[in-house]
C-alpha cells in the first residue's frame, strides 16, 4: 500500500543499460513484475536486445531524453501518466521529455495490457524504479569525473551538481554512465517532493489529434497495400453453406474473393490462450479490394446463404435467466455463516431482481487491422489491447514461429474491452497469407456492431433478511449470458460485513459471443446493489447513509485477505460526498440519489442531482469523489472520471441491444442509442489526497452511477427502476401525474 | 470512371473515382487525408465532418458531385499548424480521451463559431449535440468551444 515499499525486483533482470551508437543511453527494462521475460537477459551488454524488455528510456549526448511508453494507449492516458512517472524519479524537466509508443516485438512477455485499470497499479513501482536507477547511474558517473563521492552530489531537472558548485548536465556523463553497474537499492523520492506527478499534464498526443495526423490503425498505410472486408454471418450461430460472387467480383476495383476460417477453426479448438474468446466456427467470405469503399460495396453485392442453427432471441433469453433465478443450480462463490437460517428467522425479506441488456462496444474506430505475411516475417499493425497473446495466436494460427512477428500498435479508437479480443488480428493474418499481400482488414460500423463481443445480458436477484431491526442477511444470485463474475467481485462491499453472507451464480451457455465490456459484471452489478441497498435503507426505516457507513464500521480490522476494499476509505469517500454534494440540504426541486462503491481498487461515492423538466426526471450534475491513492496525473484522472460517469450514464439510460432470429435488432448509430451532448450533465468531482499507491481510473467510475441516477430517479419520481436500459420505460421516468396537478 | 475537380484545403486535387464513392473515402484512401474519420457511414455520429463552403457537412453521406467546385476543408486544412482559436481550445482544456472523434468535433465547432461567437451554453450544446464522442469527452468540449468562442470574439 505505502508508496515507500520495497520491491523485489532483482535488478540483473529487470534493467539494463548500454551505450548508443552515436553517443547516448539507452535504458531498458520491464515493466510488470509478471512481466519477466521467459529467458535471462544477456549478461554481455553487447548482446543487449531490444527484445529483452518491454519499456526503454534514451537520453542522447545532448541531454534529450525519450521515453517509450510500453502499454496500448486506448484513451485512458498511460502514453502520458506512464512516462509522468519515469520522468519523475529521473528527475528532469517534463516538457523536455519526449514521448514515443514502444514498437514492440512482444514475444517474450505477457501482460502488456491496456485492461482492468492495472497499466499504473501494476506499473508503479518498476517505473519509479527504472527512473531512479538510471538517474543513480548518471550521478555515480559525475562523481567519478569530479573524483567525489556520488553522495555529495544531487541531481535536479536533468543537471547534477556536487558541493563545490559545478554542475554537469545528463548529456555530458551519459556516455559514461551507460557502461557502469546497475545500481542496487537507489532511494525513491518522497511524495512531498514529487514536481511532476501530481501536476497536470497535457496528453502527449493532442497536437496530433488536434490537426488530423495519422494515429489510429485505420488511417495506417503500407506501400502495396489492398483492403478487405468480410462478409461473417449474419446472425449468431449460423454457418457458410454457399455463395454467389458473380455480381460482387465484377465491380470496381474488386482483386479477389476469397473464403477465410479454416485456419482460425483450427486454432481455436486448440488450446485455451489468453483473452481468447468463443467465435463463429463458419467459414467466413472476403471481398479484397483497391479502396475500403470498393471492398464494403462489393461485400454488399454477394449472395451468401447462411444455415441457421438453434437462431437465438432477447425473449427466449429472458425466460431462460429468469428460470434459472428461480432455480436451485447455482455455483456458490462465497458464503458467509447460514444464509437460509437467517431468512428463516427473519422479520422481514426483501428481494428484488435487476435486469440487463446486452452491450456493444461501439468502439468509434471500429474493429481493423493490417497484416502483410510473407515467407520471412509477419508485420502486424493496428490497435489491440492485447498484442502479445495476438501475435502468439497469429504464430499458431499460420504455423509460424512467434519470432517471424512483428506488431505494431497504433493509438486506439477506443477499446472498452472490445480490443481484448483478437479475432480481427487473426482475420487479417488469414487473409494476407491467403492472397500475400498487405491488407488492411476494416469492419463497417453494421459489421462491428453486428458480429461483436458483447457484454453478456445478465440478471441479478438479491435477497435481504432483516431481524429486530438489524440486517441479518444477504444473498445475491447472478444468471448470465454464458460466463459469471469472477475473481474478487463476490467479495466486495457488503461482503465482510454482513453475518449471513451468499453469493451464487450460473450462466446460460448461449452462441452470442460475449466478453470483457468496461468494467466486466459490476458494470451491471454495482446498479443493482447500489439500488437495492437504497431501498432496503427504506424498507429499515434507517438513513441511506448512515445503513452504509454502520455496515463499513463492521468490515474495520477484518483478517478476511479476500477483503479487498478498504472500509475507512469507502468511509472517507462517502463522507466528503455528502460534503461536496450538499446532501439533504439541496433546494426544493432537487433530488439526490446516492452510492459508493469499490472495484479496480479504487474507492467511489457519487451523487446524482435530478430535476423535473417538463414532467420528465432529468439527471442535472453529478458529484463524484474517487480516492485513487495518489493521483500522476490531475488533468488526465478528471478525464476518466468523467467519461466514466458519462458512459455510464449512457448505457444505463439508453443502452439496449436485443436479439431476433439470432440476429441484433440495431446495427447502427440510428438504432442504438449513444450518450449525446445535451444529456451529458454537469460533473464535480474530488480526489481524495493521501500518499498511497495509485490504483487505475478507467473504470471504476462507471458502475455505480446508475445506482446514482436510479435513486435518484426514485427521489423525483417515486419509481423504482429494476431494468435497463431506463428509457425503455419512459413512464417511470415521469412524475405522476396527480403531483404535477397537485 | 468520372474525373472529378476538387479543392481540398486551398489545393486543387484531380480524383477519377466511381460516382457513388462517398467523400469521406476519397478523402482517406485517394487524397491521404486520414484526419477525416469514419465512424458510422450514415451520418449519425460526426465524426467524418468537413467543412464545404464554410458549413459543416458529413463527408460520408456527401457525393462528389454536391461538392465539386466548392471549397472543401479538412481538419488537416483548418489552419497551418494547429493555431485554429478552437484547435488552441482543445489543446488548453485537454479534451480528447482517445481522440477518435475529436477531429470531427472540432470541425463542427468551428463552423458553428464562425456563424456564432458568442453562444449560449444551451447553444453550444445543440450545436455540438450531433457529434458522438464514445468515451463521452462532453464536458471538456463544452468547456473548450465556449472558450474557442471567447477567442474568436
Amino acid at each position: 500500500m505505502s508508496t515507500t515499499s520495497k520491491t523485489t525486483f532483482s535488478r540483473r533482470a529487470f534493467m539494463r543499460t548500454s551505450t548508443l551508437a552515436g553517443g547516448g543511453m539507452l535504458i531498458g527494462f520491464n515493466l510488470f513484475q509478471s512481466c519477466k521475460p521467459k529467458v535471462a537477459p544477456p549478461i554481455d551488454l553487447s548482446q543487449l536486445n531490444y527484445n529483452d524488455f518491454n519499456a526503454f528510456i534514451k537520453i542522447a549526448s545532448n541531454g534529450a531524453v525519450t521515453i517509450f511508453s510500453p502499454n496500448p494507449e486506448i484513451g485512458q492516458g498511460v502514453k502520458t501518466s506512464m512516462p509522468m512517472i519515469i520522468a519523475e524519479e529521473l528527475d528532469v524537466a517534463w516538457k523536455n521529455v519526449h514521448v514515443a509508443q514502444g514498437v514492440l516485438d512482444t514475444k517474450n512477455y505477457v501482460r502488456q495490457v491496456a485492461g482492468g485499470s492495472q497499466s499504473i497499479r501494476f506499473g508503479w513501482d518498476a517505473l519509479r524504479q527504472t527512473g531512479a536507477t538510471a538517474k543513480q547511474m548518471l550521478i555515480n558517473a559525475a562523481a567519478t569525473r569530479w573524483g567525489v563521492d556520488a553522495s555529495e552530489c544531487t541531481a535536479s531537472e536533468g543537471v547534477i551538481s556536487n558541493a563545490a558548485g559545478e554542475t554537469l548536465g545528463y548529456g555530458d556523463v551519459v556516455n559514461e554512465a551507460a557502461t557502469l553497474e546497475v545500481p542496487e537499492n537507489v532511494k525513491l523520492k518522497e511524495p512531498k517532493d514529487y514536481k511532476i506527478i501530481g501536476k497536470d499534464a497535457g496528453n502527449v498526443d493532442i497536437t496530433k489529434i488536434a490537426t488530423g495526423k495519422p494515429l489510429f490503425g485505420l488511417d495506417y498505410k503500407a506501400e502495396g497495400m489492398v483492403y478487405a472486408c468480410v462478409a461473417r454471418p449474419t446472425a449468431f450461430g449460423q454457418k457458410l453453406v454457399s455463395y454467389d460472387d458473380t455480381e460482387a467480383k465484377n465491380m470496381p476495383g474488386v482483386i479477389d474473393i476469397i473464403t477465410i476460417g479454416e485456419k482460425a477453426r483450427v486454432h481455436l479448438n486448440g488450446d485455451n490462450q489468453n483473452w481468447s474468446v468463443r467465435l463463429s466456427d463458419s467459414d467466413k467470405v472476403v471481398v479484397i479490394a483497391e479502396t475500403t469503399w470498393q471492398a464494403m460495396q462489393a461485400k454488399k453485392a454477394l449472395k451468401v446463404v447462411w444455415e441457421d442453427n438453434n437462431p437465438e432471441s432477447t425473449a427466449q433469453h429472458d425466460q431462460e435467466l429468469m428460470s434459472i433465478l428461480d432455480g436451485n443450480n447455482f455455483n456458490t462463490l462465497r458464503s458467509d455463516g447460514n444464509v437460509k437460517k437467517a431468512f428463516a428467522e427473519a422479520d422481514t425479506v426483501l428481494e428484488r431482481t435487476y435486469e440487463s441488456p446486452f452491450l456493444p462496444h461501439n468502439c468509434l474506430e471500429p474493429m481493423n487491422f493490417f497484416a502483410d505475411v510473407t515467407d520471412d516475417k509477419i508485420n502486424l499493425v493496428g490497435p489491440v489491447q492485447t498484442p502479445a497473446a495476438a501475435a502468439e495466436t497469429v504464430a499458431d494460427m499460420l504455423g509460424r514461429n512467434v519470432e517471424d512477428i512483428h506488431l505494431e500498435m497504433t493509438r486506439m479508437g477506443g477499446g472498452f474491452g472490445r480490443r481484448l479480443y483478437g479475432d480481427f488480428v487473426y482475420e487479417a493474418a488469414e487473409i494476407s497469407n491467403a492472397i500475400r499481400k498487405p491488407v488492411k482488414m476494416v469492419s463497417s460500423r453494421e459489421d462491428d456492431m453486428n458480429t461483436g463481443v458483447y457484454r453478456p445480458a445478465i440478471k441479478y436477484r438479491i435477497k435481504a433478511a432483516i431481524k429486530d431491526g438489524e440486517l441479518t442477511g444477504y444473498h445475491l444470485k447472478e444468471a448470465a449470458i454464458n460466463d459469471n463474475m469472477y475473481g474478487l467481485i463476490p467479495n466486495f462491499f457488503p461482503a465482510g460485513a454482513i453475518e449471513n453472507y451468499q453469493v451464487d451464480v450460473a450462466s446460460y451457455d448461449s452462441n452470442i459471443t460475449t466478453g470483457a465490456w468496461r468494467a466486466p459484471y459490476t458494470n451491471f452489478l454495482a446498479y443493482a446493489e447500489q439500488s437495492f441497498f437504497d431501498e432496503l435503507a427504506e424498507v429499515m426505516e434507517v438513513d441511506k447513509i448512515q445503513l452504509r457507513m454502520d455496515l463499513l464500521e463492521k468490515v474495520k480490522g477484518t483478517d478476511d485477505e479476500r477483503i479487498q476494499y478498504d472500509p475507512e476509505r469507502m468511509q472517507n469517500c462517502i463522507k466528503m460526498a455528502v460534503e461536496k454534494s450538499g446532501w439533504g440540504k439541496k433546494p426544493e426541486g432537487v433530488y439526490q440519489g446516492f452510492v459508493n462503491y469499490y472495484c479496480h481498487n479504487t474507492h467511489v461515492a457519487q451523487v446524482a442531482d435530478v430535476e423535473i423538466e417538463n414532467g420528465n426526471a432529468v439527471v442535472k450534475k453529478i458529484t463524484c469523489i474517487v480516492d485513487c491513492g495518489i493521483v500522476v496525473n490531475p488533468l488526465g484522472a478528471i478525464n476518466q472520471i468523467e467519461g466514466g460517469i458519462l458512459d455510464g450514464i449512457g448505457h444505463s439510460m439508453y443502452g439496449d441491444f436485443k436479439f431476433e432470429n439470432g440476429v441484433p435488432v440495431a446495427n447502427n448509430f440510428d438504432r442504438y442509442r449513444l450518450i449525446r451532448m445535451r444529456e451529458a450533465p454537469e460533473i464535480e468531482t474530488h480526489l481524495i489526497q493521501n500518499e498511497l499507491s495509485p490504483t487505475g481510473l478507467g473504470e471504476p467510475t462507471l458502475p455505480p452511477i446508475g445506482g446514482a441516477i436510479a435513486n435518484a430517479f426514485k427521489a423525483a419520481t417515486g419509481n423504482r427502476l429494476y431494468q435497463q436500459p431506463f428509457s425503455k420505460t419512459p413512464e417511470l421516468l415521469k412524475v405522476p401525474e396527480k403531483e404535477i396537478l397537485g | 470512371m468520372p474525373t472529378y475537380q476538387l479543392k481540398v484545403n486551398g489545393e486543387s486535387k484531380t480524383v477519377d473515382v466511381a460516382s457513388d464513392t462517398p467523400v469521406l473515402w476519397v478523402l482517406r484512401d485517394h487524397l491521404d487525408l486520414v484526419g477525416t474519420k469514419y465512424g458510422c457511414g450514415i451520418g449519425q455520429c460526426g465524426t467524418c465532418t468537413i467543412h464545404v463552403d464554410g458549413n459543416p457537412l458529413r463527408s460520408c453521406s456527401t457525393t462528389l458531385e454536391q461538392v465539386e467546385g466548392k471549397a472543401i476543408t479538412t481538419i488537416e486544412g483548418l489552419s497551418k499548424d494547429g493555431s485554429h482559436p478552437v484547435q488552441e481550445a482543445w489543446k488548453e482544456v485537454d479534451v480528447p480521451q482517445c481522440g477518435y472523434c475529436q477531429a470531427g468535433q472540432i470541425m463542427t465547432a468551428s463552423a458553428f463559431l464562425e456563424n456564432n461567437n458568442n453562444p449560449t451554453e444551451e447553444e453550444i450544446k445543440n450545436a455540438m449535440h450531433g457529434n458522438i464522442c464514445r468515451c463521452a469527452s462532453y464536458t471538456r468540449i463544452r468547456k473548450a468551444v465556449a472558450i474557442a468562442a471567447e477567442k474568436m470574439s
